[in-house]
């Protein structure tokens, strides 16, 4: 066991973990923090994204030891009041089915409009290809992404 | 006055000479094979390269050296998934880069993300694609410094020490090696330096 220090949605934390112990693992199990799911285990469905400096990350795959005195954002962070302009609108246009890839959706979406505030149809592929939705929810996430990206600027 | 103007234009006629003759010669400041190389040297050089292309045109080389947006994965040279892109640095677009999934070592499982420190493919100003190229035109792709990163024949030996390069060598579990092992794949490279750096047609 070694100690592992980063900061999670915020808040600086210790660690006493086997360094190679994915993320998810550690964010989950000792750190009680379950919107990050666990899907495929390796990188392939996108369920489990986080933001490690901002960037979509899949927790899944990557090792704590990966992450030292960086910050990680999972969707327990994002906006607590749920005033992130993709989750409102995630939320008025009632986007998730099932619900289960959803975070990852929501986080993948997140760092898109960071990097990308006024993403094209193109741009939201590219972001949002590597996030599997078996409800098929596609077209409502597009929709969402644009929503956000117009909340975020002002217009609505 | 006149021993020092003298002086000067020997200088310079000296200076034009040996710049002019180099230019003959075939010499540049980056390019540097020797163009006097005997015959046999030629045909060395042309063999070592081959050697050399070999491992270049192997899946694990040519998946990330290859024209156009994206890359390749698997030994069958199959799209990446995830409508995953170069990105205008070689690091994936901006809203998904490669180190989102590639870490800084293998996934241990079967088809899990292969990893390497600073995951890439090249850059999109100099793609150093060379996906469906004959031998020749590899081999001069190889050997410009347009397009091989402005690298020096020479440059590219401590390129082919690099983790991400060795990273062919230990590809994580279902990937096929290159043909060579990397201290003859290296070896080769340098007889092929050595020996002018040599072409085929």
């Amino acid at each position: 066991m070694d100690t592992t220090r980063f900061t999670i949605n915020g808040k600086p934390v210790e660690l006493q973990i086997d360094p190679s112990t994915p993320l998810l693992w550690a964010i989950r199990e000792n750190l009680g923090l379950t919107g990050a799911k666990f899907g495929c285990g390796m990188a392939l469905c996108g369920a489990c994204t986080v933001h490690v400096e901002g960037n979509a990350v899949r927790s899944c795959v990557t090792p704590v030891k990966a992450i030292t005195n960086k910050r990680v954002t999972t969707i327990e962070g994002l906006a607590p009041d749920r005033s992130h302009p993709v989750q409102r609108a995630w939320l008025q246009l009632q986007v998730p089915q099932c619900g289960y890839c959803q975070c990852g959706q929501i986080m993948s979406a997140a760092a898109l409009l960071a990097a990308i505030p006024h993403p094209s149809d193109a741009d939201i592929d590219d972001a949002m290809a590597g996030n599997i939705c078996r409800c098929g929810t596609y077209a409502r996430i597009r929709k969402a992404i644009h929503l956000a990206a117009e909340m975020a600027g002002g217009q609505k | 006055m006149i021993a020092t103007k003298r002086t000067r234009f020997h200088v310079w006629l000296s200076t034009f000479t040996l710049t002019a003759l180099l230019g003959f010669l075939g010499f540049s400041t980056r390019a540097t094979p020797c163009a006097n190389t005997t015959p046999e040297d030629h045909e060395k050089s042309i063999l070592a390269f081959r050697a050399v292309a070999s491992v270049m045109t192997s899946p694990r080389c040519l998946n990330c050296h290859v024209p156009g947006d994206a890359p390749l994965q698997g030994d069958d040279n199959h799209p990446h998934p995830m409508n995953v892109k170069r990105g205008s640095d070689g690091k994936g677009s901006l809203s998904l880069r490669c180190s989102a999934c590639h870490q800084a070592e293998n996934s241990k499982f079967l088809h899990g993300p292969p990893g390497a420190a600073d995951w890439q493919v090249p850059p999109a100003n100099t793609p150093m694609a060379w996906k469906g190229l004959t031998m020749g035109d590899l081999c001069r792709t190889l050997k410009d410094p347009a397009k091989n990163g402005n690298r020096s024949v020479q440059d590219l030996i401590p390129h082919m020490e690099t983790s991400l390069v060795r990273w062919a060598w230990n590809p994580g579990p279902g990937r096929t090696l290159p043909p060579l092992s990397h201290d003859e794949f290296v070896s080769r490279l340098k007889e092929w330096i050595d020996t002018g750096a040599a072409c085929p047609e």
